[in-house]
């Protein structure tokens, strides 16, 4: 079941140098509020940090106590306070307070605020605002990106999602540029990028300025190509269950930075476990890409040969007794720990899922992708919320529905609706506002309303600015257009077709065979064509925004040129599942490429939907 | 338009910014400001040169941690801009940003947004008229940078009337919603307010003012908060949904009252038996809903906690009614109650059971809570579907189901593979016996 890789498939790019340049950067940082310090850091930069540094280096740089953010008073005695933060205002807020109540009690400190990955304008407009611009110092840690494995990179920006998509803030914008200019300079200089989504075109041309801006130097592209996706091109795919090993666990563990955290269910003690999950744990790497009902059986199988292995102990002399346990024995054993985990992880999960009937579950899942017994699905849909199973996964289900059919008809969105704010609290009036905006879940509109709307409002402004607002409105009632585009892309598979999971014939292994990841298809379909051509229909549908440029590289080698071309870095702007990652490495096993994913973050469904949440104050 | 000196211009125009602030020599006041941390840089700077050709001995990975502090950590940083390929992006990291803000300048708008946008010296002071300002905003509209746009939308915050941006803003989507953004992060809930109602963006400005209950602790004070905002201009629906969260937390308020009351004083049996876990405020309609089947069953519906009451104030549907309300009187194993659910009389006064929603899932609610073998196999009974009844019987154990079922469908075989699956000389394998020896049954096979 460990696919063997084609022979010709290039060598990934070592990415432990970002992680290097990072840490140096944060180092120098540090260096520049010298003497002893106490360091607060926010929340969520701590994993992150976590796998760059550890305590011990931060230590070595006069660092005494280390703190989380919490906002509440602090009780640190240093002299020094340093913020290790990302921009935000409610945190700016937090240290204005900490400063403010410092002073107020007559007490002399030095502040310095490190925001990461970079400041905003409106955190530093706060401290002055707060009276307390110059007494804090500020400084900037460019840590773009945070390489999770060998072939994944993230920014760690689960927020990118909300803020772009839902509040039309393009703050992250120029830092996806900075983030691609980054790897860029190290890993460049790339031949071609494509693209689709507004946003990536926005983060494409804030990347060609940075290049423009800073100085150019010739050398070997380990990365030849270029994909950005925003994640609003295909909603649907980051909504669907995912079965595939990886994206299990996650769905169901929560991954937090390439770490998972195995409760005491798993690892049958009494205490849980952290465990890295990457390519360095071998067991892992067999099965994180495989359909779930594929791991069964390869792990007893692994189970089996461990034993063998354990077994030749037997009838062993000294000599080879010694050999035995100086070579072989640390591999075992740490094999067998692996495998344990993930046995005990693989029974969990399924016990997990045997309850909340995930076969049925699934089998409606399917149903709203191939557009079969609709009714049906929204009786299921129904039954889900008046049982209060699950408030998240209701919702999933109800955006899944939206997404694929187009809206919801008028009745059934109002009575959904009705039924959703009783099961789960009327103050979901705001979550349905939010999904309505970003049209996860819209109600089916007549179709020529819009087009009244804009004709009104388009007279009443000049031409320039009418464009832009036929722009936001067209974003406002986006069709999804689910249904036209699975079948122009093949994306659903015909039902009545085995589908052997053993050996997976395309991308829709991951969903169990019934739906090709719409982000995965049209890349393949892009790299296949060299660009959008013969797509037209498909962009239309899409909303544009489609882009293909050559950048012009002049690789002096032209084996190494084809080298890197075959190595293509994907950027999703707005999150990306393990699942498609799981499905882009089928592609490149496929093709002879290797995929590269940047993304702002990775992504489910719970994630996703729970980023909407209004519900906090 | 603003236009600068025209040897300016021609500078400008001429020279190409470069993102390494060392090397800029555009304003004096930007060098001497960096002039202390640049010396340090030279240290760094000069090592570059010797290490260039050296690139691979600099190695991180798997280095002892202590081994830094020995070289000195300023050294330590610098050794990483060793490597040519991490050159191009080392400026970035080393590049001061000036914090000197009283710089009068001659910089146009687009100028003015790259500097902001590359974090040098800029000034928007100069831009007063009207016209510059919305130039300006257009600008860093145009380079796509939402760091920069709001920092611009900041400025004509403090520097228009708000009139005059909002006007603005309605044919500006982009910058209208950094905005709005903007102001929601720093809390001026005020001005949100008066924004939306100035766009007649009447619904955005109720779920706005909606969304503040949030923020209030005291359930009182949050009732007389929604009380309050039943006047805002919600759609017709949502209109609706506020009006019964306020209904809902004014009941929720009294029941919680007087059972808080009641269970202290040790008056019900009922509160005594099942000690509330939780306080009822604040919990969805349904959850309510069950909370009243389970300690207010048989109320009257006049009162407010009666499941009767709460089921027509809040147009509960049948369906729903009847799965919370067999939930809750499950969990109680009042199987009477379960019974009765489920019963209805038609006009001749024979009793019939009937459901909204099908037997097998109420099977399944009774089995998750619990139910006993003789109570199950009445509803297994009712499953309609003979595949799914026997399935069903199978999966609990009601051996008369699956008896009596296939004895009327005349199915002999089996009925004794059945046997052989039951204890030999149990009641039910003395039944199966029973059927088998009835001469007057005509078996089909």
């Amino acid at each position: 079941m460990a696919h063997s890789v084609r022979r010709d498939a290039p060598e990934l790019p070592d990415f432990s140098l970002l992680k290097r340049l990072a840490r140096d950067q944060l180092i120098y940082l540090l260096e520049q509020l010298p003497g002893r310090k106490d360091l607060f850091i926010e929340a969520d930069l701590m994993s992150p940090l976590d796998r760059i540094a550890n305590v011990t280096t931060l230590k070595q740089h006069d660092v005494d106590k280390l703190y989380k953010v919490e906002h509440k008073p602090i009780v640190s005695t240093s002299d020094q306070l340093c913020f290790l933060i990302r921009p935000r205002i409610k945190t700016v807020k937090w240290i204005c307070d900490v400063v403010n109540a410092d002073k107020a009690f007559g007490r002399f400190r030095r502040y310095k605020i490190i925001f990461s990955p970079q400041k905003f304008y409106a955190c530093e407009n706060l401290l002055e605002e707060q009276g307390i611009f110059g007494d804090v110092t500020t400084d900037e840690w460019s840590f773009y990106l945070l390489p999770l494995d060998d072939d994944i990179i993230s920014l760690e920006l689960p927020e990118f999602f909300r803020d772009y998509f839902l509040e039309g803030d393009q703050r992250w914008v120029r830092t996806a540029g900075s983030a691609l200019h980054l790897l860029h300079s190290v890993y460049g200089p790339f031949s071609k990028v494509y693209g689709i989504g507004r946003c990536s075109k926005m983060a494409y041309e804030s990347w060609r300025e940075q290049v423009e801006e800073g100085e150019q130097r010739a050398r070997q592209a380990e990365i030849g190509n270029v994909f950005l996706i925003d994640r609003d091109v295909d909603l649907v795919t980051p909504l669907c269950s995912q079965v595939v090993y990886e994206g299990l666990v996650d769905d169901i563990f929560r991954i937090k930075c390439g770490c998972v955290e195995f409760c005491p269910d798993v690892t049958s003690s009494d205490k849980s476990i952290k465990v890295m999950l990457n390519s360095q744990d071998k067991v892992f790497n067999e099965i994180r890409n495989e359909h779930f009902s594929q791991v069964f059986g390869f792990l007893s199988q692994k189970a089996r040969n461990l034993q063998t292995a354990y077994d030749k102990r037997s009838g062993m002399d000294i000599k080879q007794m010694k050999t035995f346990v100086s070579e072989e024995l640390k591999g075992l054993k740490q094999e067998h720990r692996l495998l344990s985990l993930h046995i005990g992880a693989s029974e969990s999960m399924m016990k997990k899922k045997t309850k909340q009937d995930f076969q049925e579950l699934l089998k409606t899942e399917h149903s709203l992708l191939e557009g079969f017994e609709i009714r049906e699905c929204i009786s299921y849909i129904e039954e889900h919320i008046n049982r209060q199973v699950s408030m998240v996964e209701s919702m999933r289900l109800l955006c899944l529905l939206s997404l694929t059919e187009n809206g919801l008809l008028p009745k059934d969105y109002r009575s959904l609706k009705a039924q959703f704010l009783q099961s789960y609290g009327i103050e979901h009036l705001l979550t349905f506002s939010n999904l309505k905006q970003l049209g996860l879940l819209v109600e089916q509109q007549p179709g020529e309303t819009l087009t009244v709307m804009e004709s009104r409002v388009g007279k009443l402004v000049n031409d320039k600015t009418a464009g832009k607002l036929t722009d936001a409105f067209s974003s406002l009632a986006k069709k999804s257009n689910f249904r036209a585009l699975g079948r122009r892309l093949n994306l659903v598979p015909k039902s009545d077709e085995e589908y052997d999971l053993r050996v997976p014939r395309d991308m829709a292994y991951i969903f169990s065979g019934a739906y090709i990841p719409l982000s995965c298809k049209l890349i393949e379909q892009v790299l296949e064509r060299d660009g959008w051509t013969g797509l037209e229909e498909v962009t239309r549908m899409l909303n544009g925004h489609e882009f293909a440029v050559t950048a012009g590289s002049n690789g002096s080698d032209a084996r190494v040129k084809t080298d890197s071309q075959r190595i293509i870095l994907v950027m999703f702007l707005g999150g990306c599942t393990f699942s498609e990652i799981s499905a882009l490495r089928f592609l490149g096993r496929e093709k002879g490429l290797k995929f590269i994913v940047v993304t702002t973050a990775i992504t489910n469904s719970a994630r996703l939907l729970e980023s909407m949440l209004d519900n906090h104050a | 338009m603003i236009r600068g000196k025209p040897d300016e211009d021609d500078y400008w125009n001429s020279s190409k910014f470069k993102a390494f602030t060392f090397d800029d020599e555009d304003d004096d006041f930007t060098r001497l400001k960096e002039s202390k941390r640049a010396v340090n840089s030279i240290r760094s700077l000069v090592e570059e040169e010797d290490e260039e050709d050296d690139v691979e001995k600099v190695s991180w990975s798997g280095e002892p941690v202590g081994r830094k502090a020995k070289t000195g950590s300023f050294q330590s940083f610098s050794e990483s801009f060793g490597d040519p390929s991490i050159r191009n992006y080392a400026p970035e990291l080393r590049k001061p940003k000036s914090e000197y803000k009283d710089y009068v300048s001659d910089w146009t708008p687009e100028e003015t947004v790259k500097r902001m946008q590359q974090g040098k010296v800029y000034s928007l002071e100069k831009f007063r008229s009207l016209q510059d300002k919305l130039l300006l905003l257009d600008e860093a509209v145009n380079a796509h940078d939402g760091n920069v746009i709001t920092a611009v939308l900041i400025y004509l915050k403090k520097s228009l009337s708000k009139e005059i941006l909002f006007r603005e803003l309605i044919t500006r989507e982009i910058a209208l919603r950094h905005y709005i953004h903007y102001l929601k992060e720093i809390g001026e809930q005020k001005l949100l307010v008066e924004l939306f109602k100035s766009m007649d963006r009447t619904e955005d400005m109720a779920l706005m003012q909606y969304r503040d209950h949030l923020n209030v602790r005291d359930e009182n004070k949050k009732r007389d908060f929604l009380k309050n905002c039943l006047s805002f201009p919600f759609s017709p629906d949502d209109a609706t949904h506020v009006q019964d969260h306020y209904t809902l937390l004014e009941r929720q308020i009294i029941i919680e009252a007087n059972d808080k009351q009641v269970e202290s004083s040790g008056q019900a049996d009922i509160f005594k038996k099942y000690p509330r876990k939780a306080s009822i405020l604040n919990m969805p309609i349904i959850t309510t809903l069950y909370y009243s089947c389970f300690y207010h069953y048989g109320e009257s519906d006049g009162t407010f906690s009666s499941p009767a009451n709460i089921r027509k104030t809040f147009r509960i549907s049948d369906k729903q009614f009847l799965l919370t309300c067999l939930g809750a009187r499950a969990k109680l194993k009042a199987w009477f109650d379960v019974d009765a659910l489920f019963t209805t009389k038609n006009w001749l006064g024979y009793t019939k059971k009937r459901s909204p929603i099908g037997f097998h899932r109420i099977v399944d609610i009774l089995q998750k809570n619990n139910a006993p073998v003789q109570v199950l196999q009445d509803y297994v009974n009712l499953v309609e579907d003979v595949e799914q009844k026997i399935s069903l019987a199978q999966k609990y154990k009601c051996h008369d189901v699956i008896i009596n079922t296939y004895r009327d469908l005349k199915d002999r075989q089996q009925l004794i593979v059945y046997r052989g699956k039951v204890e030999r000389g149990s009641s039910e394998y003395r039944k199966i016996e029973e059927i088998l020896s009835n001469s007057q049954l005509r078996w089909k096979n």
